[in-house]
């Protein structure tokens, strides 16, 4: 039983930032079951070197450090581009991403609240225009691998990039199943032949798909905490669902199903954790909706027409930029004054 | 003396058109992809602002106030065609890389902004002096700047030389860092925005230091003398 005065408090910067680390738990914990413990490395290179750029830059500039630090949002940052990255991407790419976020797209705007793009995002895209290569080798889930590595090798192939002795690196690597897709289409395979190869599974890709239900179970736990409001998952998921099915409606051998978007490549992760960014997204409840329909647009375009097999860090950098725009365009009336 | 060495300071430090004047943007930011094509275009440019400076200092009082603009443009233009056809005969694989970028200086601001704002005023020697150091001013930020750009993206310096000395200068480019995998978004436009972006600021934090250092300096022999 608490006392009056019935005031709640908002939580602060690093609780918030704690709960949506404890959300993305079950999607790494899935990851690592999926893919093996690679990405473990990914998440700690990429934590040790955003806290170390944090305190080197917030030094420079001649800010207090270990507040800044504590408050967790550069460990959120590192995490979702680890997550986003490919789990066996080398070790010096890991680093280079999360130089780029939270150097370039997050101190040098002015540090946490002052920065217009999501750094995860920037630094994901950065790393996509320069090593479109290495950005696009995804290995096989575990179990479609033909050979599959243990952690040791992971380690390996991550800082050294040797494989095991007569392993290409073929055998560990594969199309995911957005690229699958965008290159057999051209080829003019209609989708009921593409979508029996084992890559894909009951939902989107096999294996992939669990991944993104860890998510959204991790997003259903910050909805219940209130840490985001359901606004921006609802209304990107739903314009997402919505497009896909329209064009799936008509042409099922040319679109692919709606739970296919939904399900695959980052839709998940961004629903949840991305497009929900307190900083770099609107405030108004109204803005907040237009803002996810536009990241939901874009990404359905960018996946189905564009270059990329995956569209979410430009979207959702695109729809950054529209966001002053939208709160000023959303500002609710206050009460007592005319419209 | 002293306005000759004002008019150096102002064109290579403190009115910088690349870093504190922010004109002539365009070419700053599309060729300087390598160091090489940044100091060719800069020096190109250096060279049409000291001419067209020099050729409108004399004329400046025949000219009526209300068609200066057009008779400006017509002085420049008629120097950068001069430039574009030199360029075209001696240095021809650079004039194709620096392509459309040439004829373009008549449309570059800086080289306007510095006829009507100082030649258009004083008499020739000033302005052409006044015209050579903006150019070279902003050559060095172009060079600085395209310098950067190729490092931090190819890891090179110096490539492209070839173009402008010939097939055997080709052995003069610099690799710095042996198998560098390339940072594309360098050579890209965005990189010429971030790289800018740090030279503004690398000049700032200096200007400010040498402030700093000036006025502690002035207060010194004040505070001894009490």
């Amino acid at each position: 039983m608490s006392r009056s005065p019935y005031l709640s408090s908002a939580p602060s910067v690093s609780v918030i930032m704690l709960k949506v680390l404890l959300a993305l738990l079950p999607g790494i914990a899935t990851y690592v079951w999926v893919y093996g413990g690679g990405i473990l490395i990914s998440l700690a290179l990429a934590t040790l070197t955003a806290l170390l750029a944090e305190a080197a830059v917030l030094r420079l500039r001649q800010r207090p450090v270990l507040p800044f630090l504590m408050d967790g949002s550069a460990i959120v940052t590192a995490w979702l581009l680890a997550l986003a990255l490919p789990p066996l991407a080398p070790w010096w790419l890991v680093v280079v991403g999360t130089l780029f976020a939270i150097v370039v797209a997050k101190q040098l705007y002015g540090g946490l609240g002052y920065n217009p793009f999501n750094p995860a995002m920037i630094g994901y895209a950065a790393l996509l225009i320069s090593f479109p290569v290495l950005m696009t080798q995804w290995p096989s889930p575990l179990e479609l691998a033909k050979v599959s590595l243990s952690f040791t090798d992971q380690w390996h192939y991550i800082f050294m990039r040797s494989l095991p002795l007569g392993v290409p690196v073929d055998a560990i690597s594969s199309a995911t199943p957005l690229d699958y897709l965008k290159t057999q289409l051209i080829l003019q395979q209609p989708i009921s032949d593409i979508s029996n190869t084992p890559i894909f599974g009951w939902l989107g890709g096999r294996g992939s798909e669990l991944v993104a239900l860890a998510y959204l179970l991790g997003g259903i736990y910050l909805l219940q905490q209130r840490i985001i409001s359901w606004h921006i998952p609802l209304a990107f998921l739903a314009t997402l669902t919505l497009l896909s099915g329209t064009f799936h409606l008509f042409a099922p051998g040319l679109y692919a199903s709606p739970q296919f978007h939904l399900f695959s490549g980052a839709a998940m992760l961004c629903a949840f954790f991305i497009a929900t960014d307190p900083v770099s997204g609107p405030t108004t409840p109204l803005a907040k909706l237009v803002f996810a329909a536009g990241i939901g647009v874009l990404t359905y375009v960018i996946r189905v027409f564009g270059a990329y097999p995956d569209g979410i860090a430009f979207a959702v950098i695109l729809m950054n930029m529209c966001v002053p725009l939208l709160d000023a365009y959303t500002q609710p009336r206050v009460f007592g004054h005319e419209k | 003396m002293g306005q000759y060495r004002d008019i150096v300071e102002h064109g290579l430090w403190k009115q910088n058109p690349g870093t504190m004047q922010l004109l002539g943007l365009c070419p700053t930011l599309a060729v300087t992809s390598t160091a090489v094509n940044g100091l060719s275009l800069g020096l190109a440019t250096a060279l049409v602002m000291a001419a067209s400076n020099a050729a409108v200092a004399p004329v400046r009082r025949y000219v009526p106030d209300e068609i200066r603009i057009p008779v400006f443009i017509l002085v420049i233009a008629a120097l950068v065609t001069i430039i574009d056809l030199s360029m075209n005969a001696f240095v021809h694989p650079l004039y194709v890389v620096l392509g459309i970028f040439i004829p373009l200086i008549v449309t570059n601001c800086i080289v306007l902004a510095r006829v009507e704002a100082f030649a258009a005023k004083n008499p020739i020697t000033p302005s052409a002096l006044d015209g050579l150091m903006m150019g070279l001013g902003l050559t060095l930020v172009l060079t600085l700047l395209g310098a950067v750009r190729e490092l931090v993206g190819k890891g090179t310096v110096l490539s492209g030389i070839d173009l402008v000395f010939g097939a055997e200068a080709k052995a003069w480019v610099l690799q710095l860092i042996p198998d560098y995998p390339g940072f594309l978004l360098a050579i890209l436009p965005p990189g010429a925005f971030i790289g800018l972006g740090l030279l503004i600021a690398t000049h700032n934090w200096l200007e400010q230091r040498r402030l700093a250092k000036a006025s502690m300096q002035a207060a010194l022999p004040v505070a001894q003398s009490h």
